[in-house]
């Protein structure tokens, strides 16, 4: 379980680590010493370390052990895991090999999560891009109200935020109300499993009651290609709005400074070699951001892989099981179904996921050392 | 010299920070009360009393998940009244997510003493060694309704007093049966007879029948064909009985004409919001919309009736209940078990009846129950044919699966469902 959650604690001390430890480096070479001085500031720079360790062994790296311990154990919820039996793969087998509800359940998760993700991290990231430039634009009344305006989804408690939009999204909520004035029948939001990959699909003539047998005849993970490819239920979308929402303005407040860390007279240079404004933004601003862009990607990733606690308070994983994710199904699994192990086992599957999804995007995003060669001309004086 | 003094200082302020740190980390796991459970201050917030102590008369730890202020108040009382007549301390704790405070204190050795545990998660309990079965130790054991008694057996074992049960039956809007122009003659005793009131009391936006699409409301069809998910004994998976499949295909057809609907299709939480509001003539819940009706929607009229029986003839109706569970890890068990079987007396049940509208859990209270409450007797009643719900260990994920499907009722084929839920069942309880 620990795997889930803790990756920003993890994180800030894993930073604060590293903070400490370059600090403490000058120090000890800063001059030469005698030997036992030397010693001296060595134990100094271990207990300046000590507070920051000792977190993250107590409360990361004994935690994260022990879950995998679980994880191939048959801990039965009694007493310390310690004393239960090692059973190998077998938790791991039940949810990735072996037909059966267990594998279902993840195959459903991982769907559900997978069409989050893919709409969540891009959308976000383009709506704080946004946001963020129009923020930063030089003439802009009422600068500090945006940013706070924009901002407050992100510090309001999310608990609360989940509530609001439950009664946004009841069948006789605004959000209905609103479209009925265009004359059109909102669905039930919270109550409605069907998903829009499959209403697409049926619009386009596609008998979605009986779908073609080549998308009903293979399956993987317990699930038919049909089935994966039924899109985020109408619930899913209204969960996927409430995270882009609330998490845009913290990405907002990165790009931001970000955007004011760009020199002007860069940005003038270019105006004066006649760009316009999208050129500018193309070719000046999107690459000074792309440490930034690669960082709001990544906590985006992790972030989106892992989301629990909106589902927990919205859904609990209804209507049907469209809103089941990896870590609600983890959770699930451990605490009301009792089967620890496997609750376990989910989280490291989750654990292998994010890490893989992030390598690749740390691939596609390296930086290139050799230029395109058609752009080679435009950006010559850059090289010289 | 400076430098060395001030470094001196740093040192000696890093190390005691450490050592504050070390001791707040260990104090906090080590001043938790070894019976405590989830119940550190932070929980004090939520309502916790102690009754009188005694040095020798033992203490316990009770957690229970109230279903609000009034059973935790009544809870408290009594335990006050059982700490001064033993002799044994009592702290009663309302917990805020009870599986999940239980959890934490089965795994780490420090569960509470005595804590409610629901028909849902005894067998999970009772098969990881949780619970200390005393059941029949009770001198009250034969006094408990049979079904209840079922509910909370496990290898052959009576492990828990049942604590008050509640069964489930039909809620009528007296108000819109009669502007559809039906009497006390046309209540329903029969599924043809639900089908046609139901198709009566529609008349949009109002429909006739709103029932929560989950296994413990829909169960009561599968019951009243004379079949169910398990066998009486609970060791044969059933779920595919053709008698089922029937009675998910008599639902199903209440869907088709309009005259079912789910609370969430309405745009309500449950049943009883939904016929709260009268969006719903007629709905499928438990005693505990009694209080919610009084509460919420006081000028809603409304009557009580037996669920109908199937083309089988068979009566059937679920039993919900919660036990006493005494951990098997207490310190105390001979005061747990005096104090169990104090809460379940025939005086203190009625008491909590009247405190927060449960019904007891022994027959020898049923008669005082009735003069007191006489309006509750389709509830007290239904015990006679009612059954409690599917209790085998590590199943959750299987129900949850069965009420997802059952979501999506009105347009599955019900064969399917109860097919998959066949699978599901067998492996799980086979494996």
């Amino acid at each position: 379980m620990s795997v889930i959650g803790s990756g920003g604690v993890e994180q800030t001390v894993a930073d604060i680590e590293h903070e400490t430890q370059t600090t403490a480096k000058p120090a000890r070479n800063r001059s030469t010493r005698n030997r036992s001085s030397r010693n001296r500031d060595g134990l100094a720079g271990w207990l300046f370390m000590a507070p920051a360790f000792i977190i993250v062994v107590v409360f990361v790296l004994i935690p994260v052990v022990s879950a995998l311990w679980v994880s191939v154990s048959d801990w039965s919820g009694k007493g310390s895991p310690l004393g239960a039996n090692f059973i190998g793969t077998d938790n791991y087998q039940a949810l990735l090999t072996k037909p059966g509800l267990a594998q279902r359940d993840l195959g459903t998760s991982l769907r559900n999560n997978m069409y989050y993700v893919l709409l969540v991290v891009p959308l976000q990231t383009v709506l704080a891009l946004v946001l963020a430039v129009v923020l930063n634009r030089r003439r802009l009344k009422g600068k500090g109200f945006f940013r706070s305006a924009f901002y407050f989804p992100s510090v309001t408690s999310s608990v609360a935020i989940s509530i609001v939009f439950l009664f946004l999204f009841n069948a006789s909520g605004v959000v209905n109300a609103v479209l009925a004035w265009f004359g059109i029948n909102g669905p039930n939001w919270f109550a409605d499993p069907r998903g829009v990959g499959h209403l697409i699909l049926g619009a386009l003539g596609v008998d979605t009651d009986n779908p073609p047998s080549w998308l009903t005849d293979h399956d993987f993970l317990g699930l038919t290609w049909w089935q994966w490819w039924s899109g985020p239920s109408v619930a899913m979308c209204a969960i996927i709005a409430l995270a882009i929402w609330t998490t845009a303005g913290t990405f907002m407040l990165l790009f931001l400074a970000a955007l004011q860390d760009i020199p002007e007279d860069v940005e003038e240079a270019a105006q004066m070699d006649g760009t316009n404004a999208w050129q500018r933004f193309r070719a000046v601003t999107l690459p000074a951001l792309k440490p930034t862009l690669f960082l709001v990607l990544t906590l985006g990733l992790i972030g989106t892989w892992q989301v629990f606690d909106q589902i927990y308070i919205m859904s609990q994983g209804g209507p049907a099981k469209t809103t089941v994710t990896p870590a609600y199904l983890s959770y699930q699994t451990s605490f009301v179904g009792g089967k620890w192990g496997q609750g376990a086992a989910i989280a490291f599957i989750l654990f292998a996921i994010i890490v893989v999804f992030s390598l690749i995007q740390r691939y596609v995003m390296r930086d290139r050392k050799t230029l395109p060669k058609r752009r080679r001309i435009a950006t010559w004086e850059g090289k010289k | 010299m400076k430098d060395r003094r001030l470094r001196t200082i740093v040192l000696t302020a890093a190390g005691t920070a450490a050592l504050l740190l070390l001791a707040a980390c260990g104090g906090a796991s080590s001043s938790t009360p070894a019976a405590g459970g989830g119940a550190t201050s932070a929980a004090a917030g939520s309502g916790e009393s102690t009754g009188s102590a005694s040095a020798d008369g033992g203490e316990l730890a009770v957690l229970i998940g109230s279903s609000g202020a009034p059973e935790t108040a009544a809870v408290e009382a009594a335990s006050a009244a059982f700490a001064k007549e033993s002799g044994t301390a009592v702290t009663v704790t309302a917990a805020q997510d009870l599986p999940q405070q239980l959890a934490q204190g089965f795994a780490s050795g420090q569960s509470p003493d005595v804590f409610y545990v629901s028909g849902d998660n005894f067998a999970t309990y009772a098969k990881a060694g949780n619970l200390l079965a005393y059941g029949d130790k009770l001198s009250n054991a034969d006094d408990f309704y049979p079904a209840l008694r079922d509910q909370f057996t496990y290898e052959d074992q009576f492990y828990c007093a049942p604590k008050d049960m509640s069964t489930l039956a039909l809620f009528i809007n007296t108000d819109l049966w009669t502007a559809a122009g039906l009497t006390d003659a046309d209540i329903p005793k029969t599924w043809d007879d639900l089908s046609a009131v139901a198709q009566k009391l529609t008349t949009p936006p109002v429909v006739g029948l709103t029932v929560g699409p989950s296994r413990d409301r829909i169960n009561t069809f599968l019951l009243q064909n004379g079949s169910f998910l398990v066998s009486e004994d609970g060791q044969t998976v059933t779920a595919d009985d053709p008698k089922n499949v029937e009675a998910l295909q008599y639902v199903q057809s209440l869907i088709k004409d309009g005259s079912l609907k789910f609370p969430a299709e309405l745009g309500a939480g449950w049943g009883g919001e939904a016929f709260g509001k009268q969006q719903a003539a007629m709905t499928i819940e438990g005693p505990w919309l009694l209080g919610a009706m009084a509460k919420d929607y006081p000028a809603v009229k409304f009557t009580v009736a037996p669920l109908p029986a199937g083309p089988s003839g068979d009566q059937g109706t679920l039993v919900f209940t919660n036990c006493w569970g005494i951990s098997a890890t207490t310190q105390y068990p001979e005061q747990a078990k005096a104090y169990a079987e104090y809460m379940t007396t025939k005086q203190q049940q009625l008491e909590f009846a009247k405190a927060f509208g449960v019904i007891p859990s022994i027959t020898s209270a049923k008669a005082d129950y009735l003069t007191e409450f006489p309006d509750n007797k389709p509830f007290v009643d239904g015990i006679d044919y009612a059954r409690g719900v599917v209790g085998a260990a590590g199943i959750a994920d299987v129900l949850s699966d069965f009420d997802a499907q059952l979501q999506t009722l009105g347009t599955q084929d019900p064969k399917t469902i109860l097919e998959s839920v066949q699978q599901n069942l067998t492996d799980a309880i086979g494996g």
